[in-house]
């Protein structure tokens, strides 16, 4: 009974609205009547407003809710003013521009009072609820749920009426239920709101949930409460297993990137390179320049910086096999200190041509964004995409490795060099090839990373660590073990990380990985015969 | 003279084609040079021309440390084959070993005035010391842990990788992850011994004031009198029948056991050996440079003794001495002057050492001595026909 | 002052220069040889990736005896000696020196000190080192950490070296870096290596590859001088080498033991003649 009465209550009220709307009052008149009119007349005007041009006043309502809105006494100009560490910010109330600082006898502050302020919620409530896009409608509905009450409910109540998108309705039907059972008197309503609410993966409902289970008086409600809750924790902590694991993918398909490379070489040539992670850093600057280059096409640069990247390392890699490794055959540990040279000239080169600072490489707007799953879980693309690159970049090598007569020869050569060299194959062409294979590969690396974390001189280093993990753990030479260490690694990172931090979690992982080593030299999937030897 | 030569001379040092036989006369400049220095710093007014400032006593002092770490390192790489990138974390280790005690030597001289904690602790709230700093305010105490904890870690990691026969590049990238571990572990505050800050602010040592010249130099004296002691000991080890198997072992491990030598018991001692070397190096330098903190774990610093070692030529003791000086020396210089390039001019001699001087400075400098010998001889045939 | 005197007497005793501390001494070991073999490999089977190296082989060696063993390349013998010192681990089978000892549970070390002498197919000397320092370091000598590094050469032991040295003939070249030695030189020396680590057993692994026709004699009778205070068995492809050597000849085909006895007995042998000598009938 009480219901319908507020909902008469409230088209009566809509009724009236459109009837004041007729006011034929332009926007600009309206707002400089803001600053004049007084505290008691006020909603009106804001109605007008509302009406005229619902979706531009959003940003107004909000400054006024704020109490922030204050406006110029000359010129009657509306700007907000907000005090941020102890100094007055002042920005444009619509664009959110910054300006000019005023002096504060200039300005006036337009001054709020409580029944003000509950028409500006609701009227921001009816605004963004009546938004054309079911999604920003949806989005307005998950930020209202937190702060229900009658009016609220009301505006929801009478827009449901007209409401075509399913799962609009759907999330108007949970705040509903939600006022119900925080506000009811009747245990029935209670417990139907429960059931309404039951499987709903919204924060505030499970807040809403445990506050029942603490609160509620009923016992039926209560244990319907209870079981809800239940249910609701353990399907949100299977989301966030997925989230987790999701997060560990990402972090294993950096690593695979990172380390698929120095597989090949450290796999086939038996080289360690520790200017790898550097082959990385030039293919993130590549990324850079490309940007640079082409500032108006941001989103189709990725695809000018996946080759070129490829391109860059690749050939640096080819030089410095021809200029150095080539003459170091048989050496292993000086390979090792020599690379590591070149990789302080490159770190230090990058640093004298771009500065030492790290730079910010853009993401192409199909990249940015996440995918939301529901309100526990959402991907955020850019991880999503460096995971199929990844998986991608993987299938080619062994394409390339098992298809390809460079492949062919890069297998030979690794298995048994002087044999291969002795049944014609040019081995130093295939090393230059190998190496350059690898670097590229880096590179790409490069690209990839550049979307996750700042460009920098160090980038590389910060990775060469772990990749050298990866390929031991993997077992050398074997790009399969790479894969499954790298994913391995990975999601153990993860799953440590919300227990132990982060620091710690890596410390744990590389300690893992030593005393492994230990048990099996050989890595994971350590290669067999006397070749190994 | 006479004298000397009865005592540096005797017989098994007497071995003329091996580069180990410079070690002596070596110690003996060394320790000319020392005692020379100091005398210069404490006697001769400031305004001599021999006059030697402190700066540089402090200076000297601390690349002996450096050639202590990187005669430890040669020890293992040039020996017995063991690339070990790690090595600085023994020298940090012990570096900290040191630090805790002259930290607790502050006593209520630090900002906050706390006669029982390090100012750090204060700080983190803590209320009382965690049970790793007890016992360090003695020194002897402090002097143990100098050598036992790089020494015990030596111990353990050597022992699980030597008995898993992990060799080679394998081992090199362990260790690196090794010190990298620990690079990170440091790092936190948690740990306690003072996270990103490190120790610092050191008062005295031993009751002598840090800040004091004549407290300067009795340290760069007990640094030079300690690296000639390593010096003699590591080379009455290397030229035993133990460093005769451990060559064996750098050459070929699998034979050396098939003639019943448990190499990987050998590899252990070794390691440990030079593990208490670093240690100590890392001892001594604390008190001179006044600070130590995680950085000294880095990765990049472990490699960078590498290089040391490689261009003063592996395997030869002093060459890794003198590549630690020269090097130490050069980047001194080029920092000031164009602090830019020094990552240019290391880099460049990591490849440059590699590909053209594998044998470093002692190598060249064999090289030139035999020269000279076979036109001794080429002489000495034509005088004779 | 009784108390005095005998206790500078102790540490006289203690210190006397003529003889070891007991802890320098190496561990005598005692090989149990009551029932005359002092090898036993029963039912011993290697696989490499699925290939049999070795496939279900039985061979005794007796005490004293000098055995050749020969068989095809591939043949396994190689194989068969990396299991015996512990450098290959087998997939099945046991493998006893003495009645006592099982060689399937101790390592390479070990297994050296027990007295089992190798001498690899591919000479393996220590490069680095001098002839004499590579004949130091094979002598048999408790071979510890600790004894190692306070060892000296006693008087004894310079005599053996000297004498092993004479029968190797490189007694000019003592102070040459083993890695300037010719092949047939490294041959030699590796077979000192084996001397004067006074073997129980010798496992000798193509000795005469490299030597000249001269040279190979000297090495046989080097080898039948051997025999009877050791045991020594050796791989030969060498046939001429192998009659002039051997009593009991085993043949290995593929992993097991096709045939043993004389030389005549084996070349007269069916078997043998279809596999092995097939060609030379
Ligand atoms: N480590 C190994 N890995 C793979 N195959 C091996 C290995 N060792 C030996 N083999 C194989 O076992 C067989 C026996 O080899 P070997 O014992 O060396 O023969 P031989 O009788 O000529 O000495 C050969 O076919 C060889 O290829
Ligand atoms: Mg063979």
């Amino acid at each position: 009974m009480r219901n319908s009465l507020i909902i008469l209550a409230c088209l009566l009220s809509m009724l009236l609205s459109t009837a004041h709307a007729s006011s034929d009052k332009s926007t600009q008149a309206l707002l400089i009547e803001l600053t004049t009119v007084k505290l008691n007349k006020a909603i009106p005007v804001l109605k007008a407003l509302e009406e005229n041009d619902g979706d531009k006043m959003l940003p107004l309502f909000n400054t006024l809710l704020k109490g922030q809105l204050y406006y110029v006494k000359s010129n009657k100009d509306l700007l907000s003013i907000e005090k941020v560490d102890g100094k007055k910010e002042y920005t444009d109330v619509f664009s959110g521009e910054a300006l000019e600082p005023l002096a504060t006898k200039l300005t006036k502050k337009i001054r709020v009072n409580n029944k003000l302020r509950r028409f500006l919620r609701d009227s921001i409530a009816r605004i963004q609820l009546s938004s054309s896009e079911p999604e920003s409608r949806e989005k307005a509905l998950i930020s209202l749920l937190s702060q229900l009450d009658e009016s609220t409910i009301n505006t929801i109540r009478s827009l449901k009426v007209n409401e075509s998108n399913t799962s609009v309705i759907e999330l108007m039907d949970v705040a509903i239920a939600m006022y119900a059972l925080s506000n009811s008197a009747e245990a029935t309503e209670r417990l139907q709101a429960v059931r309404t609410l039951d499987g709903r993966l919204e924060n505030e409902v499970r807040n809403l949930l445990v506050s029942t289970v603490k609160n509620e008086a009923d016992i039926k409600v209560k244990a319907a409460a209870e079981k809800s809750l239940a249910s609701l924790e353990d399907r949100i902590e299977n989301y966030q297993f997925v989230n987790k694991l999701f997060f560990g993918l990402s972090l294993g398909s950096v690593l695979l990137l990172a380390a698929v490379g120095l597989a090949i070489t450290f796999g086939v040539m038996g080289v360690i390179n520790m200017a790898h992670g550097e082959m990385i850093m030039l293919g993130a600057y590549t990324t850079y320049v490309v940007q640079m280059m082409m500032p108006n096409a941001i989103d189709y640069s990725l695809w000018v910086a996946i080759p070129l990247a490829f391109l860059v390392s690749g050939s640096v890699g080819v030089l410095i096999e021809r200029g150095v490794i080539r003459h170091l055959h048989g050496r292993p540990l000086e390979t090792l200190l020599a690379t590591f040279g070149i990789s302080l000239i490159l770190q230090q080169l990058v640093r004298t041509i771009f500065s030492p600072l790290n730079r910010q490489v853009e993401s192409p707007t199909w990249m940015s964004g996440s995918l939301d799953i529901n309100p526990v879980l959402s991907l955020t693309l850019n991880r999503l995409y460096i995971l199929a690159f990844a998986l991608l970049v993987f299938g080619l090598l062994l394409l390339i490795l098992n298809r390809t007569s460079l492949g062919l020869n890069v297998r030979a050569v690794a298995q048994n060099r002087n044999m291969a060299k002795a049944m014609g194959i040019r081995t130093d062409r295939v090393d230059a090839m190998t190496f350059g294979l690898g670097s590229g590969i880096a590179g790409m690396a490069g690209v990839a990373l550049s979307q996750l974390t700042n460009v920098g001189p160090n980038l590389g280093q910060a990775y060469i660590i772990d990749s050298f993990m990866v390929v031991v753990f993997g077992g050398v030479g074997n790009l399969w073990g790479t894969l499954v260490a790298a994913f391995t690694l990975g999601i153990a990172n993860k799953f440590i990380e919300p227990i132990t931090g982060a620091v710690l979690a890596s410390i744990i992982v590389l300690v893992f990985i030593i005393l492994f080593i230990q048990k099996r030299p050989k890595g994971l999937f350590p290669q067999k015969g006397r070749a190994a030897e | 003279m006479s004298f000397l030569n009865s005592v540096f001379s005797t017989k098994w040092l007497d071995r003329g084609d091996q580069a180990g036989s410079r070690t002596m006369p070596f110690v003996l400049l060394l320790l000319v040079v020392t005692f020379l220095a100091s005398f210069c710093n404490l006697a001769l007014p400031a305004d001599s021309v021999f006059y030697v400032s402190t700066y540089t006593i402090t200076l000297l002092g601390k690349y002996l440390c450096y050639a202590m770490l990187a005669l430890a390192v040669d020890i293992i790489w040039g020996y017995c084959g063991i690339l070990s990138l790690g090595h600085g974390a023994f020298f940090a280790l012990g570096g900290y070993a040191m630090g805790m005690y002259l930290m607790r030597q502050i006593g209520d001289r630090g900002v906050y005035g706390n006669p029982e904690l390090p100012d750090f602790m204060v700080f983190l709230n803590w209320t009382e010391l965690p049970w790793f700093w007890q016992g360090m305010d003695q020194f002897w105490v402090a002097m143990v842990m100098v050598a036992l904890v790089p020494g015990l870690l030596a111990y353990v990691f050597g022992w699980l990788a030597f008995r898993s026969r992990v060799t080679g590049v394998y081992l090199s990238i362990i260790t690196q992850a090794l010190t990298y571990a620990l690079l990170l572990s440091f790092f936190r505050n948690e740990m306690g011994f003072g996270g990103n800050n490190g120790l610092t602010d050191f008062k005295d040592i031993l009751g002598f004031s840090l800040q004091e010249d004549s407290t300067r130099i009795g340290l760069f004296i007990t640094t030079a009198l300690m690296l000639s002691l390593v010096l003699i000991a590591s080379h009455a080890i290397l030229k035993s029948r133990f460093g005769k198997v451990i060559v064996a072992i750098r050459d070929g491990e699998d034979r050396a056991r098939f003639i019943g030598y448990r190499t990987e018991r050998y590899k252990v001692w070794l390691f440990v050996y030079s593990a208490v070397i670093a240690g100590v190096a890392g001892a001594l330098y604390v008190p001179q440079v006044g600070i130590i903190n995680p950085g000294e774990f880095s990765p990049v610093n472990s490699i960078e003794i590498v290089i040391w070692v490689a261009v003063g030529g592996r395997g030869t003791l002093i060459g890794a001495v003198i590549g630690a000086i020269l090097v130490n020396y050069a980047k001194t210089r080029f920092t000031a002057i164009m602090p830019d390039g020094w990552l240019f001019a290391l880099g460049a001699l990591f490849v440059l050492v590699t590909l053209y001087l594998p044998k470093g400075i002692m190598g060249l400098f064999d090289q030139f001595n035999e020269r000279r010998n076979k036109n001794k001889a080429v002489d000495v045939q034509e005088t004779a026909s | 002052m009784s108390i005095i005197d005998s206790a500078l007497d102790n540490t006289r005793e203690t210190f006397r220069r003529d003889q070891v501390w007991s802890f320098l001494k190496e561990k005598e070991v005692s090989v149990d040889v009551s029932h005359q073999i002092i090898l036993y490999i029963e039912g011993l089977s290697v696989s490499f990736d699925g290939f049999k190296a070795l496939n279900d082989m039985n061979l005794y060696i007796n005490d004293g005896e000098l055995r050749c063993l020969i068989g095809a390349n591939g043949a396994g013998k190689t194989t068969l000696m990396d299991v015996i010192t512990g450098k290959t681990q087998c997939d099945e089978g046991s493998v006893y020196f003495g009645q006592t000892h099982n060689l399937l549970e101790k390592d390479e070390a070990e297994i050296s000190q027990l007295g089992i002498g190798r001498k690899f197919q591919k000479p393996t000397v220590f490069e680095a080192h001098t002839v004499l320092d590579n004949l130091e370091l094979s002598l048999k000598t408790n071979k510890g950490v600790i004894p190692t590094l306070l060892a000296r050469l006693s008087s004894t032991e310079i005599l053996k070296i000297d004498e092993v040295l004479e029968t190797i003939g490189l007694k000019d070249h003592r102070m040459m870096l083993a890695g300037s030695l010719s092949h047939g030189q490294k041959q030699w020396l590796e077979i000192g290596m084996l001397l004067v680590s006074e073997p129980r057993l010798l496992l000798v692994d193509e000795p005469v590859a490299g030597m000249t026709a001269q040279e190979t004699e000297h090495t046989a009778e080097l080898l039948k001088s051997l025999a009877g205070d050791h045991t020594v068995v050796v791989v030969e492809h060498d046939m001429e080498f192998v009659r002039s050597i051997a009593k009991t000849v085993t043949v290995l085909h593929q992993g097991s033991v096709l045939a043993e006895g004389t030389m005549d007995e084996v070349q007269n042998n069916a078997a043998v003649r279809e596999v092995y000598l097939g060609d030379e009938s």
